[in-house]
């Protein structure tokens, strides 16, 4: 099958029963996006795929022919500057995923999608909706009140 | 994971050799192959079947494709116009990331949560037919106090299902005999002594799209969900819900109710018994112990009922 990983064009022989995760990190030595829980509870293997965030712990590989992938590495966004200058980690496992998930997220946001905590109205980028909106991903360190104003002032650039 | 082969869909009327399985956003699938649940022979692709349109019908209302991502749906201004309960639910479910995979047929054929279904080495009546099931005297705190049978007490996990039930939106089904309409509520079946079928679909029978029939009055309409957590949790009672009141009188209403059936559970009883009705804390209550008179709960979700009450006053209050 053919991919496009962070601007390359890989071809891969895969069992079909590879995760879009295990290609990563096991076939193109890309270990950026975590294995956490393997069962999308903790988003620490989030990537962008043709742009949007997704947990590629779920995704078999072999569906994906044609798509684009962007892990960690291939990430460059104001979010990753914001994360060093708020602190926003502790032991950085669940990072890449956070990073690409904030990435992701303020994607969704800009082009106006609502989340569970928006009103009738246009959504803002409040606390609570930052929260809501990555809660998809998990921090066993607790770095939350860290990476929030770093994902509020990554939007306000 | 046991191991399988692997196939592109070439149309909606195709069906499924025996073994085969559909694969939509496969953000359930996948996860119960991990874990030895789901163990099918064949996984044929249907997300590169065009089926990813939400189109306005001629007579109103909207005709949802069966692989329209959960993401997108939530997102469209129509949707959060007219059916702002739907997008709630939505919305209300899984993370970003797990709702920019979900399909619409996913989420509807998302198998329950219940942890005996989930672990493949206990015994469960839905995933080992007449092994037993262990939820009725062990963790059922979360699991079913409507319709549930002694073979059965799970529940289903969706809470986009819930807003579709309490719009009376219709299942579009493709097969290679055909093809049908069901009602949402019907699609889902009760456990019975047959608690491994969760729905009435046949062996081969493919989702094709969700039709959203008009109902003026759903522009008034909500989603509240109760979980264990602020976000990214299952629900641990919810209730979807549309309202029209003149003068003080509830002249419809729509009411379902989440995470305490092996179905969506559409409230009919309690909308009957609210249709014409003065619309008060009083009424509401009324109509929900009309609903709740059935429920069987269990040593550890008794609470549920008193949940589901106090919801339904809530949301209506809420909408009135």
């Amino acid at each position: 099958m053919d991919l496009v990983v962070n601007g390359a064009e890989q071809s891969l022989d895969l069992d079909p029963r590879t995760t879009l995760l295990d290609a990563l990190r096991e076939h193109l030595g890309l270990t950026g996006a975590k294995k956490g829980c393997d069962h999308g509870q903790c988003g620490a293997c989030t990537v962008l795929l043709d742009g949007r965030r997704v947990n590629s712990c779920l995704i078999l590989a072999i569906t994906l022919s044609g798509s684009e992938v962007t892990t960690i590495e291939g990430v460059d966004h104001p979010v990753q500057q914001k994360f060093l200058e708020h602190d926003g980690f502790q032991c950085g496992y669940c990072t890449p995923g956070q990073i690409c998930s904030a990435v992701g997220m303020l994607d969704e946001f800009s082009q106006g999608w609502p989340s569970a905590v928006t009103g009738s109205g246009p959504p803002d980028l409040s606390d609570p909706e930052i929260r809501e909106r990555m809660s998809g991903n998990l921090c066993r360190c607790g770095a939350y009140p860290n990476m929030v104003p770093a994902i509020r002032e990554a939007a306000e650039r | 994971m046991k191991t399988f082969t692997y196939r592109t869909a070439a149309g909606v009327a195709d069906g499924l050799e025996p073994g085969a399985t559909f694969l939509g956003g496969g953000t359930n699938l996948v996860d119960l192959m991990k874990l030895g649940v789901a163990t099918p022979d064949v996984l044929v692709d249907v997300t590169r079947l065009g089926l990813d349109d939400v189109a306005e019908l001629p007579g109103g209302g909207l005709r949802i494709g069966a692989g329209v991502r959960n993401s997108d749906l939530a997102a469209d201004p129509r949707v959060r116009g007219q059916y702002p309960v739907l997008s709630q639910a939505l919305l209300a479910g899984a993370s970003g990331q797990l709702r920019n995979m979900a399909t619409t047929a996913g989420n509807l054929l998302q198998r329950t949560r219940c942890r005996y279904f989930m672990d493949a080495t206990m015994p469960c009546n839905k995933h080992d037919p007449g092994s037993g099931c262990p939820a009725v005297s062990g963790d059922h705190r979360n699991l079913a106090i409507l319709g549930a049978s002694p073979s059965c007490i799970a529940t289903h996990p969706s809470d986009m299902a819930v807003a579709l039930a309490a719009l009376d939106a219709v299942v579009r089904i493709s097969g290679p005999t055909g093809e049908r309409t069901v009602p949402v509520t019907e699609l889902h079946r009760l456990p019975g002594d047959t608690p491994e079928r969760d729905t009435v679909l046949e062996h081969g029978e493919l989702i094709t799209a969700v039709d959203l029939p008009p109902l003026e009055f759903a522009t008034r309409s909500t989603y509240r969900k109760v979980r264990d957590r602020a976000s990214y949790a299952f629900a641990v009672g919810s209730v979807a819900a549309a309202l029209q009141v003149t003068d003080g009188t509830v002249r419809d209403v729509r009411l379902a109710f989440g995470a305490v059936a092996h179905k969506p559970w559409r409230a009919s009883q309690a909308e009957e018994a609210l249709r014409g009705r003065p619309a008060t804390r009083e009424s509401f209550l009324a109509a929900a112990d009309a609903e709740l008179g059935a429920a069987r709960p269990l040593r550890d979700n008794t609470f549920k009922v008193a949940l589901i009450r106090n919801l339904v006053a809530s949301v209506l209050e809420g909408l009135s």
